[in-house]
């Protein structure tokens, strides 16, 4: 199975590539080309999940002086949402995006965004994150200004702007970093740095970074960007950049270089907790007063990010374990509530709260789906939300912070405030006059819904039934690597990468 | 070792300029260029990172040893990765200035501060 992890970069890249040229042969190829592809990475995925820890030396070339693709817990959990959550909007798209009209650009920059987040997980070696960064964000960029109408350039233009800033911040960090270890290979440079006295130059280079990786995962107060460009973008996009972009590009790349790159420092911890908390309370309250069903979602993406980072931040195994399950579950209910947003416009072509309402009676499944994926954001047993937070609240308690605790719960509350407000404007309520002829939205755009809504239920139901079992398939091998680089200076990571004969 | 110094120091005076204007500048294209110069200052910095006084060219022919070079030359890698992010600039700025057009041709204006719909 070795050479499954270049496969997962490189079969969407070159499909990039062959989608737009095929498109010029027939234009409908593009679907099926673009389905097929994520199809096929979601399957890699999946056959990965479970197997041992492994590595891919690119072109040969052995570490630390070639690059190298590291297969872990983290990186499998990671690679798992990243490609679902892609087939289900790709599949959302096969209908929604018939309004656009360069539909095989769409799914060219689809694809090249995935390949780039595919490969940030996947990199051992800093400057390759980079890069495979750059490629996710440039792509995201031009995909959140596609519509090209006045407010998606405007928030497209925005977005690139903080993004670039926040690119050279890393690229800034990695140039540190390499300056004081001589190296950009991530397991080179933690064994480098385990073994040499603390250094003011990588408390910068980690402020740096963590400056970047912030920016980038949008928690406040970075997060000015990001409540502009998330509803902006056509809503399977807002779907992949809500629900996986900035965890991708922000969360994992900031634990993963944090934690198993630069060793534990418990200042920048510290400061995890803080942007952490702020970002959940902030973020909430923000969302509480808005009008606008994907302006408010976007909002609630901040206040959740905050909740993942916080649950990391806290360094115990509890925290690390509830961090991950709250990072899947956002995943799964944020991109089914941007999905849900998008088939309301599709259909009625508003997404204003003011303008909607008793939509339970003319678009059932969505409506559903839409109930379903609220009740899991806020947090209301037996849905996957509630345990997640519960856990991040159980966590933070058992550390001692226990005003964290408190925060967070005060959070979900006025999570469950914000989403029965949403719910009251738009599912229930009576249909205005205008509306009363709206359809239910076409199967592929159903079905994605449908789908997302049955796994957070499921996830919820299986966490219920056998959570032991669950945690230690899903949660606790992920867990384990960044403990290992929290605690114990990355030492299985090292031999895993730099092992003697590989 | 002085000169290393107020190399780096103006180094990061260029980057200074490049945040500078992208904060206080309001119009499009200086934001733009503030961008790249910011851009342009950690490319130097990487440079500078591997650079010394003297070095040649690290390439190994017949006339000069591995161990004469590896006392002599520059480090190479930092320059094979200045190389990549310079062509990812390139495609940033490309990006960047297609934006700006699209937005000039949607909003009449490069004031950033009347393009301003996205409230809330």
């Amino acid at each position: 199975m070795n050479h499954a992890l270049p496969l997962l970069v490189g079969i969407p890249l070159g499909m990039a590539i062959l989608t737009l040229l095929l498109s010029k042969v027939s234009a409908r190829i593009a679907d099926f080309t673009a389905f097929i592809t994520v199809a096929v990475t979601t399957v890699i995925a999946f056959m990965l999940m479970g197997s041992p820890v492994h590595t891919y030396w690119m072109g040969n070339w052995f570490p630390p002086f070639g690059i190298v693709l590291v297969y872990d817990g983290l990186s499998g959990l990671m690679l798992l949402i990243i490609n679902l959550i892609g087939l289900l909007s790709i599949i959302y798209s096969f209908s929604y995006m018939e309004k656009y009209t360069a539909k095989p650009k769409f799914y060219s920059l689809f694809l090249l965004m995935l390949a780039g987040m595919n490969g940030v997980v996947l990199t051992g070696d800093l400057f390759n994150l980079f890069v495979f960064l750059e490629m996710a964000s440039l792509a995201s960029y031009a995909l959140v200004g596609f519509g090209v109408e006045h407010q998606e350039l405007e928030a497209s233009f925005k977005y690139l702007i903080l993004g670039t800033v926040a690119s050279t911040m890393i690229l800034l960090g990695i140039a540190l970093t390499y300056s004081m270890t001589g190296s950009v290979n991530m397991a080179d440079v933690a064994s480098t740095l385990s073994a040499m006295p603390a250094k003011t130059t990588i408390a910068f280079a980690a402020g740096v970074f963590l400056m970047g990786f912030s920016l980038k995962s949008g928690l406040v107060p970075f997060h000015a960007w990001l409540p502009d460009a998330h509803p902006s973008a056509p809503a399977p996009i807002s779907a992949m950049l809500s629900g996986v972009l900035i965890k991708a590009l922000g969360v994992y790349a900031m634990v993963r270089v944090m934690f198993n790159v630069l060793g534990a420092m418990p200042i920048y911890q510290d400061i995890m907790l803080v942007l952490g908390g702020i970002s959940m309370i902030v973020g909430v309250l923000l969302a509480v007063g808005q009008y606008d069903l994907k302006r408010q979602f976007a909002y609630h993406s901040v206040s959740q990010l905050g909740y993942i980072v916080l649950a990391l931040g806290l360094g115990t195994n509890l925290g690390m374990i509830a961090g991950i399950f709250h990072l899947i579950n956002h995943s799964l209910f944020k991109s089914l509530l941007f999905l849900t947003s998008g088939a309301f416009e599709h259909a009625t072509g508003t997404k204003s709260m003011k303008k909607l309402g008793g939509m339970g009676q003319l678009m059932p499944v969505t409506s559903t789906s839409m109930v379903i994926g609220s009740v899991s954001i806020s947090g209301i047993p037996p849905f996957n939300g509630f345990f997640s937070k519960l856990l991040i609240i159980i966590a933070c308690i058992a550390s001692g912070h226990i005003f964290l605790g408190v925060l967070a719960s005060i959070a979900s509350v006025l999570t469950l405030l914000s989403f029965t407000k949403a719910m009251r404007f738009s599912v229930f309520g009576e249909i205005p006059e205008k509306l009363a002829n709206s359809k239910e939205v076409p199967f592929p755009m159903a079905f994605s819904m449908i789908f997302l809504a049955v796994i957070c239920l499921g996830v919820g139901i299986a966490y219920l039934v056998a959570g032991p079992t669950f945690t230690d398939i899903f949660l606790q091998p992920a867990a384990d690597v960044l403990m290992d680089g929290l605690h114990n200076n990355s030492v299985n990571y090292i031999t895993t990468v730099l092992g003697i004969g590989g | 070792m002085i000169e290393y110094v107020s190399l780096y120091i103006l180094t990061m005076a260029l980057m200074g300029m490049g945040i500078y204007a992208l904060i206080a500048k309001r119009h499009i294209i200086k934001k733009i260029i503030g961008i790249v110069t910011m851009e342009y200052a950690i490319n130097l910095f990487l440079i500078l990172v591997g650079y010394r006084t003297d070095g040649i060219a690290p390439i190994q022919d017949s006339q000069i040893s591995a161990a004469e070079l590896a006392a002599r030359a520059v480090d190479p890698l930092p320059q094979a990765l200045v190389l990549t992010s310079i062509v990812i600039g390139l495609g940033t700025l490309a990006l960047m200035a297609s934006l700006a057009i699209k937005l000039y041709e949607k909003y009449k204006t490069f004031d950033m501060s009347e393009i301003n719909r996205l409230r809330g």
